[in-house]
């Protein structure tokens, strides 16, 4: 990745501050706080995917990198980092709002800021990733020891376990600590608990004594804003980044930051702590599209960015705000499933080789009140199936719940199977899932906002029977690579389920082809299974519940 | 008695008057209603109406089921099929059914609607225009009733919609009328004309030893080709809650079949909506 170099200056004042700045003055300023032990370099990568768009700005903290550094604790207290921000805005932007974005202790002290009426007026948005408001956190912990029964004590408990460190900060002897063994453990703790490449991020030269330098960031404030938590409020819009599989900020700290910020959009995102390293075209598109959405309110959203607004009081629907494909919606379990998504306030996609069938399903979810969209594809056609996703991910977003669910069925024997029938039933029943499955997985893992993947195989999976010997294979196979598919993408916080039916009451059994008996005669095995499965009587309404279930719930099957 | 059918016109003329009757009823009650009215007081409009029309006996008394009871949901046994004290609201789905009988000549018609505007409940009646051309096609083409109600099955699936004629006494889609002696009846019986209901139990013996039956349902009892006579044939198709009918009669003669009348209100509906449906695009390509 070739990175914009940043121009660099010094802002003189009594601690001198050093600033990094990318991109066009002219345009939307976005100041860039770093965390602790960070310098403004960790969002090297973020800002260079911002810069052509932007005027990005990271200035290194006090006490951190080319910033200079108080003499006592005292000037680290959060009133000093506030008043070193203003500066910042006077010197960046003076004329015009910006958009705030804080990592870790950055988000912490924006918080502050956008709190200060000192800056009322001079911040357009905030977006807060992995650092709560210290005021909020001391409230936070005060309510869940004041009712230790209803699990609140668990909660501190687990919240405690995450802020070690916070703790650990405050013994005497860290600062020394830091200096002598942070230099050589602090990339290998970075590099195996966090995954970061640690060549391609190199910790900053200066990390010895900023770590030591910062620790003053916790012992100026935390004691006392955790014991005399103040009420604070802010008018500016905030987004916050929840970030899923963070080992030191869990997502429960923030419950209840609406008191705090009343315009507030909560956004779930995967994954670690250090994501503007680990993901930075990610946190860059947050970024921007929080950006576009506060300057143009009356522009399209990104669906993603709308479902996250916090709308205290306002009833939800489980998947409103969701996407939601599924294969095969002309008929039977797909048509089901979809209605049922519909009814539970997701917007649909329908698709099947069958147009007007999955024109129709669309059109009876919009009578439920829905989205619905209906689109042709055989799934048996990978490069259509890429096509779809194509053509998704461009217009309507990356969608949110992915139902595999196209499938033919095929009975007879093994030996009356044609390599054809063969070919026919691999490559809608188990193409159509992997096709699904890969061209979806890729695109849901790579916007790191979670989502579902379901595979729909059958009870045919687990039993052998002369019946159907090559439906069932394919059914056998759908679900060998769908759990493992699971596990490789439960990193990037896609859910990945297999869905096995019995015998369902679908459409499917009469377009069942039966091998092995003329085609006049098929009637008769035919005229039997339809009997069977009237009197099994599974509706495929049951099945869609439990499609539903499953990713409301993330059940592997 | 079973007797041989003969489509003579001037008797077709008549039971075509007498299903004109039925609808025209059904239309005028439908014009006054205003929410809150509940359905027994419907039902009650219908027969005063239809008596003071001249009236004299029964198939069955008038039926009215608003909202989710159009589509039959939380109908467990037949007196719950009764009008009762569910209150009509604006949008709700109704469905008024008369089997008024003049002179011995019977007619039995379904008619739906809405107050306001209801979305689902158009989906749902638009639906069963393409019901009305396939029974009467496969009637034509000599299939067995329960072959064409398997088809009528196959269709509801495709359109997504369920079929809730199969919650009517022994699920008939279809049952058939005949002509009764031109007398006063008595009075019914649980909503039930004691005459037809007689009539009907007769056809059904007689009918049994011959092997067919004049109740059309998907059962191997209906596994005959389609037998003359009048058929007051009455799919009944719902989405979720929303449902909707239409019952008319359909002549079937020993080579050919047509519905007795063309001017009937669905029928006019769906001529009037032809050309308004608009079809939406697929997910565009941006």
């Amino acid at each position: 990745m070739t990175l914009t170099e940043p121009l660099r200056r010094d802002l003189p004042g009594p601690v001198p501050l050093h600033l990094r700045e990318w991109g066009d003055p002219a345009r939307p300023t976005l100041v860039l706080v770093h965390g602790y032990p960070d310098t403004g370099a960790v969002w090297e990568a973020v800002a260079g995917q911002l810069a052509p768009g932007y005027h990005v700005v990271a200035p290194d903290v006090r006490g951190a990198g080319a910033s200079g550094a108080p003499a006592r604790r005292s000037g680290y207290r959060l009133e000093e980092l506030t008043g070193d921000l203003l500066r910042v805005l006077e010197s960046v932007s003076p004329d015009r709002p910006v958009h705030l974005v804080g990592h870790d202790w950055g988000s912490v002290q924006a918080w502050e800021a956008v709190c200060d009426p000192r800056l009322e007026g001079r911040i357009a948005s905030f977006t807060s990733i992995s650092g709560p408001p210290l005021d909020h956190a001391g409230r936070w912990f005060r309510a869940r020891l004041a009712h230790p029964g209803r699990g609140g004590l668990a909660a501190a408990a687990r919240q405690l376990a995450h802020s070690w460190y916070v703790a650990a900060f405050h013994l005497p002897g860290a600062g020394p600590a830091w200096r002598v063994l942070g230099p050589r453990l602090w990339p290998l703790a970075l590099a195996r608990l966090e995954g970061i490449d640690t060549d391609l991020h190199p910790p900053s030269p200066t990390l010895a004594g900023d770590a030591a330098r910062g620790l003053a960031l916790y012992r100026a404030n935390f004691t006392d804003r955790l014991r005399r938590p103040r009420p604070r409020t802010t008018a500016v819009p905030v987004q916050v980044l929840l970030v899923g599989g963070d080992r030191f900020v869990t997502p429960g700290l923030l419950e209840g930051i609406e008191e705090t910020a009343p315009d507030l959009w909560r956004r779930t995102v995967v994954d670690g702590h250090w994501i503007p390293l680990t993901a930075p075209e990610a946190v860059a598109r947050w970024i921007a599209e929080f950006v576009e959405l506060v300057d143009h309110p009356a522009g399209p959203a990104p669906r993603a960015l709308a479902r996250s607004r916090v709308a205290p009081g306002v009833p939800r629907d489980r998947f409103e705000g969701s996407l939601v494909l599924v294969t095969g919606a002309g008929s039977g379990i797909g048509r089901a499933t979809a209605l049922a998504f519909a009814e539970l306030g997701a917007a649909v996609v329908a698709v099947d080789i069958d147009g007007e069938s999955a024109r129709r399903t669309a059109e009876l979810a919009r009578l439920l009140g829905a989205e619905a969209h209906h689109r042709v594809t055989d799934v048996a056609d990978r490069s259509a199936v890429a096509g779809l996703a194509k053509v998704l991910a461009a217009g309507l977003g990356v969608p949110d719940v992915v139902v595999n669910n196209a499938g033919i069925a095929l009975a007879g024997p093994m030996l009356e199977t044609s390599g054809e029938d063969w070919e026919a039933i691999l490559a809608v029943n188990l193409g159509g899932v992997i096709a699904g499955s890969r061209e979806f997985g890729r695109l849901l893992a790579e916007r790191r906002e979670g989502g579902h993947i379901v595979n729909v195989a059958s009870a045919a999976a687990f039993t052998p029977s002369r019946t159907f010997p090559a439906y069932a294979t394919t059914k056998a196979a759908v679900l060998m690579l769908t759990e493992p598919l699971r596990a490789e993408l439960a990193g990037s916080g896609v859910g990945v389920s297999a869905v096995c039916p019995g015998f369902t009451r679908t459409p499917i059994v009469t377009a069942t082809r039966y091998l092995g008996v003329d085609r006049a005669e098929e009637d008769r095995p035919r005229g039997a299974a339809e009997r069977l499965y009237r009197r099994r009587s599974l509706r495929p309404e049951r099945v869609a519940a439990a499609i539903v279930g499953a990713v409301a719930a993330d059940r592997a099957r | 008695m079973a007797k041989p059918f003969t489509a003579d016109p001037a008797e077709l003329d008549r039971f075509r008057e007498v299903q004109q009757l039925a609808y025209r009823c059904a239309e005028t009650v439908a014009g006054g209603l205003e929410a809150g009215v509940t359905e027994r007081e419907v039902a009650d409009r219908m027969r005063t109406w239809l008596l003071d029309q001249g009236v004299d006996d029964w198939f069955h008394l008038p039926f009215a089921w608003f909202g989710d009871r159009t589509a039959f949901r939380g109908i467990r046994q037949p007196l719950q099929f009764f009008p009762g004290d569910r209150r009509l609201g604006e949008e709700m789905p109704y469905i008024l059914d008369c089997a008024p009988i003049v002179g011995g000549v019977c007619a039995d018609i379904g008619y739906s609607g809405s107050l306001a505007p209801n979305p689902t409940l158009d989906l749902v009646m638009d639906d069963l225009q393409a019901h009305r051309s396939l029974i009467l096609d496969l009637v034509r083409k000599r299939r067995s009733f329960r072959d064409i109600y398997r088809e009528v099955d196959r269709l509801i699936v495709r359109q997504g919609l369920e079929n809730r004629h199969r919650a009517y006494p022994q699920g008939v889609i279809a049952h058939q009328v005949g002509r009764l002696p031109d007398r006063p009846g008595p009075r019914p019986l649980f909503r039930f004309g004691p005459r037809s209901v007689r009539w009907l139990a007769r056809t059904t013996l007689v009918a049994g030893r011959q092997g067919w039956s004049p109740l059309w349902n998907g059962s191997r009892r209906s596994d005959h080709p389609p037998v003359p006579g009048l058929w007051a044939v009455e799919p009944h198709l719902a989405f979720r809650g929303v449902g909707a009918k239409f019952e008319e009669l359909l002549v079937v003669t020993e080579q050919d079949a047509f519905w007795l009348d063309e001017d009937l209100p669905h029928v006019r509906r769906w001529a009037a909506r032809a050309t308004t449906v608009p079809t939406p695009p697929e997910v565009p390509v941006p």
